[in-house]
């Protein structure tokens, strides 16, 4: 038998009506940088609340680290690490006393414990600050923290829940570079849902899911192959006219796009662009070209941009926190 | 100051009273600790780590009465105050009555909190609860000769046998005590309390346990 660190059998979740993750199945190899990508509502978070035991499944099973996460649910819990979407930190506790208490409900021997401590603050740069209030920590510190608590115990497989939603972009920078030297120094197994592009581009391997299904599951390679050819987007003074003239010069069907003007795919757009700008009769404002990005994958599988929802709900996540604190 | 009876004056019959009463509504505040963490998301971190629910549930109970206890023990501090003697054996004997009391209440808190998710709620619903509790529990007031429907309400009180072992240890209660509580004719012995409100905390520990595990 193949040794996989997570292995999923036609997993369902229901609430009520919705079927939040209708029957999904895949495997994720021991040490490997599994990506879970799709837009808010996709049934990413149920699918870890799931494989983390939070939440028991309708049907289908799930195994981590060779135990059931429905009837050895200790023994999961004992062998995986996690750092959730919002904080789930004790902010009244200073960040070294939270790393303690996990400590010992996850049985990490004392002889041993201060000294992981801090190694494990020290990784994420926090050692400095280890006995001021987790409430005086800035969000990025927040979220190391979490990543440090989640390594504490040494657990087999990391999940992660859109690890840097809300943070700046040198914040996920680093958060990046820790897991990744993760996943090389310990072999970690590493599960992380996201919904940011470039970082999902990181992964070993990206599912896509899309209302609780998988609609696609390979290399990022590979995935972006599938779009295959380069994107070239233009605006014009006409645009019926030009997508008439397209279609009738070259063939090529070429698709609206309210933000971006008119978009069509070509093999090799860096040399069919020079000939393209001086034979185009229609007038041209501007022109572009880009390689196809996983942004890209998504749209032609799912026919959405992930990116829209995405943000909104970022947002809308950041005001839900801030007025969260403002009750207190 | 009028004497109630035995020698005993409002204040000293008071007394035990607000020993308990006190106790009683900082235990409360472990269901407030247990909104608290949901809210704030650390209780997710708990519900995952390898640890049983029941030992979640129970630690947060005995958490919140190791925190009441030292308020009672301020609270009886003061009794040379209000004339009422205390012996090393009396203040003894009352520490572990506080803790059961506190224990008990603390515990329907945490069932309350298993199902209340939100912090207003909790506070509207656990005031709801602790006032009438207090009010017919016999802090204020002898429960001998009440209506007869007030009678009622007081004996279904669980706090009502919370509150009277204290006040049996503390003005030194004799079996023929007017203080006494008697149900169905029977007059509670300091015992007969004591296993009254050990059960209903029991009783409340397991269905909070029961209603931790079911969530989700």
């Amino acid at each position: 038998m193949h040794n996989y660190a997570i292995k999923v059998e036609n997993l369902a979740k229901d609430f009520g009506e919705l079927h939040a993750v209708d029957g999904i199945s895949f495997n994720v190899a021991s040490g490997e940088i599994f990506g879970f990508l799709g837009p808010n509502g996709a049934g990413k978070t149920t699918t870890i609340s799931v494989l983390c035991t939070l939440t028991k499944p309708t049907s289908g099973r799930a195994i981590i680290n060779g135990y059931d996460v429905v009837r050895q649910q200790s023994k999961v819990r004992q062998s995986i690490g996690l750092v959730f979407q919002d904080s789930s930190l004790d902010e009244r506790l200073t960040g070294l006393q939270n790393l303690r208490f996990h400590a010992m409900v996850y049985n990490v021997p004392s002889s041993v414990r201060d000294k992981r401590i801090e190694d494990m603050l020290n990784m994420v740069e926090l050692w400095d600050k280890r006995n001021s209030e987790v409430s005086t920590y800035s969000g990025g510190m927040k979220r190391r923290l979490e990543l440090a608590r989640g390594l504490l115990h040494h657990p087999k497989v990391l999940f992660l829940d859109e690890p840097t939603l809300g943070l700046d972009p040198q914040t996920r920078n680093r958060i990046w570079e820790y897991i990744i030297e993760l996943g090389k120094s310990e072999g970690t197994t590493i599960f992380l849902t996201t919904h940011y592009m470039d970082e999902a581009e990181k992964a070993d391997r990206i599912a896509i899911i899309d209302s609780g299904k998988l609609v696609a599951m390979d290399n990022p390679i590979n995935l972006k192959n599938m779009v295959g050819k380069d994107i070239i987007s233009i605006k014009t003074e006409d645009d019926s006219k030009a997508i008439e003239e397209i279609k009738s010069r070259y063939a090529i069907e070429a698709r609206n796009d309210t933000n971006n003007g008119l978009i069509f795919n070509v093999v090799n757009g860096e040399e069919f662009l020079p000939g393209f700008i001086k034979e185009f009769t229609t007038k041209i404002l501007s022109v572009s070209l880009r390689r196809p990005s996983l942004d890209d994958v998504f749209l032609k599988i799912t026919g959405r941009e992930i990116r829209e929802e995405g943000t909104k709900d970022g947002i809308r996540a950041m005001v839900h926190g801030r007025s969260r604190r403002m009750h207190h | 100051m009028g004497f109630l009876s035995d020698g005993v004056d409002f204040i000293q019959f008071m007394f035990p009273g607000i020993i308990g009463m006190t106790v009683l509504m900082s235990s409360f505040m472990a269901g407030v600790s247990l909104v608290w963490d949901r809210e704030f998301g650390f209780l997710k971190e708990v519900l995952v780590a390898p640890i049983s629910r029941t030992s979640v549930a129970v630690g947060k109970t005995f958490g919140s009465a190791t925190v009441a206890l030292p308020t009672g023990i301020i609270i009886l501090l003061l009794a040379p105050l209000v004339g009422v003697s205390l012996s090393v054996s009396t203040v003894l004997g009352i520490i572990p009555l506080m803790f059961l009391l506190a224990a008990a209440m603390g515990s329907l808190g945490i069932l309350l909190a298993t199902r209340i998710k939100s912090m207003q709620a909790f506070q509207v619903v656990m005031q709801m609860l602790m006032f009438p509790m207090l009010f017919l529990s016999g802090v204020f007031f002898p429960v001998d000769g009440l209506p007869g429907w007030m009678n009622v309400l007081v004996k279904i009180n669980p706090a009502t046998y919370g509150i009277a072992p204290i006040r049996q240890v503390i003005l030194g209660g004799s079996a023929d005590s007017p203080f006494n509580i008697s149900v169905f004719g029977h007059t509670m012995s300091l015992w007969d309390n004591i296993i009254v409100i050990a059960l209903f905390g029991l009783i409340m520990t397991l269905l909070a346990m029961w209603s931790f595990h079911s969530q989700e």
